[in-house]
């Protein structure tokens, strides 16, 4: 349905750019503020643009922060007396006034300029020693873009807190080890489970068998807080709360969405190819494995895609049965990282996020084609 | 039953197997144990004593439960029809044959696969009320009348519909799924109304609509039975946002005690199971009822999919 008209297509246009300006905003945020200094997170206007500042200090020119502007005019002083005697400060023309003889005036400073201090890379733990500051006028600060990529390693080591030595270790790469795990089982489970129950349900004819699929569509509507309470007794029972057994087992035993996936992609396939492997003697288990697999590749691709989004993403599940650190996976460290640092770190907060969100982004990029028609043929007949 | 008929059953059986295992164990038992913890005084220490509907009863005049549920039915309210309405526009949108449309699609789409923690995450820092980008963007269009964009997750008037927000940069799924159904409308309808002398709004109200109209009502049940559902982003941003006290408080103000958030800290923190699973329970139920809706709504296309 093409717009007919100059103006229809130039407004479709237009509203196409918005949108999509709206829908990547966040991802550029997110990037943005995983590669700046923490002080430019924590500034105003907010900018896109992380960037490095640089000013002439004791006769070097170094990085430095910008800390605040000053709003009147006023000089940098040595202060002569009290407690403060000898030390550098930043007064006012009016205290200036009010304590002749108090300061020696090193230069005059005009409203406007800004307080710049010496900038430390230090690591989040180690403690920065008393920085050399000035306060300057803003054409005397140099500035350029640039990208904080050491923001990453810190924040992956901030990940793993106060556990990351010591008998339970847990560090990033503990909680990708764990991610990966639970998703890589629970993809082999679903895909050979699914298919062999998929098969049962659309290659062979018995009797209850309609009746038994109506049963498994209807369990797709049960909300997951009804099975939780009992869920947990199970896997106590078993002794499974706190590994991550209870995250990738029930994959091994079929789940309804997938199989009706499957179902729907095995009945397209010519009853013909089943028929004349059985007249050759071909068992059905043979005829599963030689015939329906090696021509189902896509639907079990989508399943695999749509398994592993899934495990990588779960929170409740992982919040409910995962107790020790080391056993986390990466959703849920992200979370405990953040409910521990509260919302001051923005800047490793988002580029921890950014390293969560990275594998599915790629997976996607490279899967595009099977995902979109996965998406499409399970909301519109599902 | 004849022996060729045993033989069928039994490989149908046989190949089924696992399922059968994977639904009496972690569905069929769950769902019946749970009926049954409803009705009983039960925290996971102890097995469970039989109280009969006294957790319903408690449940009816529990100020908590109702508030929760009016939170839920609130977030739910909003975010679907505005979900499907905006992803029902983009899929329109991209449906006019645009250059670049899989470039638009790839954009829309991306959002919904991100993990629902790091989403979290990234929207508490974009609703963050001093320096987060919503309020930095809204500052441009507020300041020239004076005023300022609200404090989001801190704020008991502005927290569900911060939660709404985030949720419509997730509906690129639905975009998919509406656009496939727009290209599956016949080109011959359009072309035919346009000889009738149909405009283009015309051509979208009589001809796109009623084709995908299943496929919308059908979807917009399945995301309003998620949503009734919506635990992680509240969990997590409600927190994030309003530091000390407990994730499953629904600070501020309780404004974010959503049905599922009050349920898991019932059941997980007060170890009060079966008065959770009496909550359970009734979301079975509603859910049920919105599903039953549904199909009905989606008659054709339901039975079409079986």
């Amino acid at each position: 349905m093409k717009p007919r008209t100059r103006t229809g297509k130039a407004v479709a246009t237009a509203l196409l750019l918005l949108f999509s300006a709206a829908f990547v905003a966040p991802f550029v945020w997110l990037v943005s503020t995983s590669l700046k200094p923490i002080e430019q997170t924590l500034s105003l206007p907010i900018s896109f643009i992380p960037k490095a500042y640089y000013a002439v200090l004791d006769g070097r020119r170094m990085e430095v922060t910008l800390d605040f502007q000053v709003t009147q005019p006023g000089a940098v002083v040595r202060i002569l007396a009290g407690d403060d005697a000898g030390k550098l400060g930043y007064v006012s023309r009016k205290e200036l006034a009010a304590r002749p003889g108090g300061f020696q005036v090193i230069h005059d400073v005009d409203a406007g300029s800004w307080h710049v201090s010496q900038r430390f890379d230090h690591g989040p733990s180690e403690r920065a020693p008393d920085p050399l500051w000035d306060v300057l006028p803003r054409r005397q600060i140099g500035s350029q873009v640039r990208f904080r990529w050491r923001n990453y390693p810190r924040a992956l080591a901030a990940l793993g807190g106060d556990s990351s030595s010591g008998p339970n270790r847990a560090t990033f790469w503990t909680f990708l080890g764990n991610s990966l795990t639970v998703a890589i089982l629970g993809v082999i489970g679903t895909v050979i489970s699914n298919a062999i129950v998929a098969y049962g349900f659309s290659r062979l004819k018995w009797k209850g068998r309609d009746a038994f699929f109506a049963l498994t569509l209807a369990t797709m509507m049960v909300p997951f807080p009804v099975l939780m309470v009992p869920l947990y007794g199970i896997f106590k029972a078993f002794h499974m709360i706190g590994t991550l057994m209870p995250l990738w087992l029930p994959t091994w035993f079929g789940s309804a969405f997938n199989i009706f996936l499957m179902r729907q992609f095995f009945r397209t396939i010519p009853e013909e190819l089943s028929e004349a492997a059985r007249i050759d003697g071909c068992s059905e288990w043979r005829i599963f494995w030689r015939i329906i697999v090696p021509l189902s590749t896509p639907v079990l691709v989508v399943a695999a895609l749509f398994h592993f989004i899934f495990a990588w993403n779960d929170f409740l599940a992982p919040l409910l049965y995962l107790t020790r650190k080391d056993t986390y996976t990466l959703a849920i460290a992200l979370q405990s990282y953040q409910s521990q640092n509260g919302g001051v770190q923005w800047h490793y907060l988002m580029a921890a996020s950014a390293v969560t969100i990275l594998p599915v982004i790629v997976l996607f990029l490279f899967a595009q084609k099977s995902f979109i028609r996965g998406i499409a043929t399970t909301g519109s007949k599902g | 039953m004849t022996r060729h008929e045993r033989k069928q059953l039994r490989s149908g059986l046989g190949f089924t197997s696992l399922w059968i295992v994977g639904l009496g164990a972690f569905t069929a038992y769950p769902v019946l144990a749970s009926l049954y913890y409803s009705f009983c005084d039960y925290s996971i220490l102890k097995s469970p004593v039989w109280c009969g509907a006294e957790n319903y009863n408690q449940l009816i005049h529990d100020g908590l439960f109702w508030k929760s549920l009016a939170n839920t039915l609130f977030y739910a309210g909003l975010s679907v029809p505005l979900g499907t309405i905006v992803a029902l526009g983009l899929a329109v949108l991209l449906n006019c044959d645009m250059r670049g449309k899989s470039l638009y699609r790839l954009l829309f789409f991306m959002p919904s696969i991100v993990p629902i923690v790091a989403s979290s995450m990234l929207w508490l820092w974009i609703f963050n009320g001093q320096y987060g980008l919503m309020n930095g963007f809204l500052d441009l269009l507020l300041r020239p009348f004076g005023l300022h964009g609200p404090a989001w997750l801190a704020d008991p008037e502005w927290s569900k519909p911060a939660l709404v927000i985030m949720s419509l940069w997730g509906t690129g799924n639905a975009v998919v799924i509406y656009l496939a159904g727009l290209q599956g409308v016949p080109m011959e309808l359009y072309e035919a109304a346009e000889i009738d002398g149909a405009s283009g709004w015309q051509r979208f109200v009589h001809v796109a609509l009623p084709s995908i109209a299943p496929v919308v009502a059908f979807n917009a049940i399945m995301a309003l039975i998620s949503a009734m559902q919506i635990f992680a982003q509240a969990y997590i941003m409600s927190e994030g946002a309003n530091g000390n006290g407990n994730a499953s408080d629904g600070n501020p103000a309780r404004s974010t005690l959503f049905y599922t958030i009050y349920l898991f800290s019932t059941a997980f923190q007060d170890l009060r199971m079966g008065y959770a699973s009496a909550m359970a329970y009734i979301l079975f139920v509603i859910t049920a009822a919105l599903t039953w809706i549904g199909t009905r709504l989606s008659r054709g296309h339901y039975e079409d999919a079986v």
